[in-house]
C-alpha cells in the first residue's frame, strides 16, 4: 500500500494529509477482511469435510488462523513501527545518561522496548551507551528488553492467546530485563568488558540526519512490515499447520505429565531446548499454543518461548566482540535464570 | 571529490544499503568514492548507534534505515 506513497522529503504538508488518507484507507479495508476471516474460512472448511471430523476442526483452524495471524502481523508491526520511528538510539542514550542503578534500569528496560533495534546493532548500542557513562547494568537493561519483548511474539501471543497473555508476556520480559541489568550492575564487571571499548572517544563528525515526515515515517514502517512479515510467514504458516494437526488429531490432556505443571523439570528442559532455536518464535508459538490445549502449563511455554527470543547464539557471537567470555556468560546465565524464575512462578500463580 | 562512506558491521541491511548508494551513483553518472567503514571505533565519530549508516562528504545524513534511491540521490547530487 505505502510502496505508492511518493518517498522524496520534504513534499510537504499535502503529501503527508495524502498520506494519512491513505493509511486511513487501509485501515477500513484491514478491519473488513479481518472480520470476514472467520465465517469464510469456517464455510469452506466444514462445507468441504463436514461439521464432525477431525479434518474438518484442522482445516478450519487452519484457514481461520493463517489468514488472521497473518493479518494482525502486518497491522500490528505496522503501527509499532510507526510509533517506534518517534524514539532512536541517541534520544534513548541523552535520556539514560545520568540516570542511577534502579531507575535507571526501569526506564533502560522500557526505552528498549520502544527504540527501534536490530541484533547487529547491538555492538555500536553497546558501546555508545558506555561511552556516554551509562552504567553497565542499565546498559544490559536496555539490551536484555529490547530482543526480549520481541514485536512478532507480542501480536502473536495476542492473536492466538488473547491480550492477557500478551500482556503477562510483556511484563515479564520488563521485570527480566530489570533484574538482571540490576543484578549484573551489582556484580561490577566492569573489568570484563573489552579493553578497546573503555579507550572509544566519540564524537566530532557532523551529523545532519532531518526529522522525517509523517509520509517517511508510514513508507518506512510499510517497508518495514514487508521485511519483517516477509521473513515469518513461512513459519507462521508451517507452524499454524503443525498447530492445526495437534489440535485435530493429539487426544486432550496428552501432555500434561510432560509439560503439566507437576513436571517440575520441564521448565529448565524447555529454556535449554529453547536457546538454540532462533528465529523461529513465529513457528513457536502456534504450536505451543496446540501443545498448551492439550496440557502443558502456561509457565512452561512462556519460558520456552522466551527463551528462544531472548537468548539466541548469533546475538552471543555478535557480543562477544566487546564482552569478555565471563562478563557473556553471566549474561546468558542471569537471563536464563530469570526466564526459570517466571516460569515457576506462572506455573505456581495461573 | 563525492565521498560516500557506509557504516555497517556487515549484517545484511548494510549490504543491502551498499548496493543502493552504488546503483544510485552508476545510475545519476556520478564519480564518487564509495568507502565500507566497519570498525566500531570510527563509527562513533557520528555516535552511529544504530547500522547501517550513510555518510556523504563527512556528514551522516542517515541511520538505522536504508533510505530509498530517491533521498540517497538528493543527497549525493546536492
Amino acid at each position: 500500500m505505502a510502496q505508492t506513497l511518493p518517498a522524496a522529503p520534504s513534499t510537504g504538508r499535502k503529501a503527508d494529509q495524502r498520506a494519512w488518507l491513505f493509511v486511513a484507507g487501509a485501515v477500513v479495508a484491514w478491519l473488513i477482511a479481518y472480520n470476514g476471516i472467520q465465517p469464510l474460512a469456517d464455510g469452506l472448511a466444514y462445507g468441504l469435510f463436514g461439521h464432525d471430523t477431525h479434518l474438518g476442526a484442522a482445516v478450519a483452524f487452519f484457514l481461520y488462523d493463517v489468514p488472521k495471524i497473518l493479518l494482525l502481523l502486518s497491522g500490528m508491526i505496522f503501527a509499532i513501527s510507526t510509533l517506534r520511528s518517534f524514539f532512536s538510539a541517541e534520544r534513548t542514550r541523552a535520556l539514560l545518561g545520568g540516570k542511577r542503578q534502579g531507575v535507571g534500569n526501569l526506564l533502560a528496560a522500557g526505552l528498549g522496548v520502544l527504540t527501534p533495534f536490530c541484533s547487529c546493532s547491538a555492538v555500536p548500542l553497546f558501546i555508545g551507551f558506555v561511552e556516554a557513562g551509562i552504567p553497565l547494568g542499565v546498559t544490559f537493561s536496555f539490551l536484555i528488553a529490547a530482543p526480549m519483548v520481541n514485536e512478532v511474539a507480542l501480536v502473536m501471543l495476542f492473536g492466538m492467546f488473547g491480550w492477557r497473555i500478551a500482556g503477562l508476556y510483556l511484563l515479564a520480559g520488563l521485570s527480566i530485563a530489570i533484574l538482571a541489568g540490576v543484578v549484573i550492575g551489582r556484580l561490577k564487571m566492569e573489568q570484563d568488558v573489552e579493553a578497546f571499548v573503555w579507550q572509544i572517544k566519540g564524537g566530532g563528525g557532523a551529523v545532519a540526519e532531518q526529522t522525517p515526515t509523517w509520509t517517511q515515517r508510514f513508507s518506512a514502517a510499510w517497508q518495514n512490515t514487508r521485511i519483517i512479515v516477509g521473513n515469518v510467514w513461512l513459519y507462521v504458516v508451517l507452524g499454524i499447520a503443525v498447530g492445526a494437526a495437534i489440535h485435530g488429531y493429539v487426544p486432550e490432556a496428552a501432555l500434561a505429565g510432560i509439560l503439566g505443571k507437576d513436571a517440575w523439570w520441564s521448565v529448565p528442559a524447555a529454556v535449554l531446548i529453547g536457546v538454540p532455536l532462533y528465529s523461529n518464535a513465529a513457528g513457536v508459538i502456534p504450536i505451543v499454543q496446540a501443545l498448551m490445549a492439550k496440557g502443558a502449563a502456561l509457565g512452561t511455554v512462556l519460558a520456552f518461548m522466551m527463551a528462544v527470543v531472548a537468548l539466541s547464539l548469533p546475538e552471543m557471537i555478535i557480543l562477544r566482540r566487546v564482552l569478555k567470555p565471563r562478563l557473556l556468560a553471566t549474561f546468558v546465565g542471569v537471563v536464563a535464570l530469570g526466564i526459570i524464575a517466571i516460569g515457576y512462578l506462572f506455573n505456581l500463580i495461573i | 571529490m563525492l565521498t560516500v562512506k557506509v557504516l555497517g558491521s556487515g549484517c545484511t541491511n548494510c549490504k543491502r544499503l551498499e548496493e543502493r548508494v552504488r546503483k544510485v551513483v552508476g545510475d545519476h553518472g556520478l564519480t564518487a568514492e564509495v568507502e565500507k567503514i566497519t570498525d566500531y571505533a570510527q563509527m562513533m565519530r557520528w555516535n552511529l548507534m544504530q547500522t547501517p549508516g550513510l555518510v556523504v562528504n563527512d556528514v551522516l545524513v542517515a541511520s538505522g534505515r536504508i533510505p530509498t534511491e530517491t533521498e540517497i540521490a538528493g543527497w549525493l547530487t546536492k
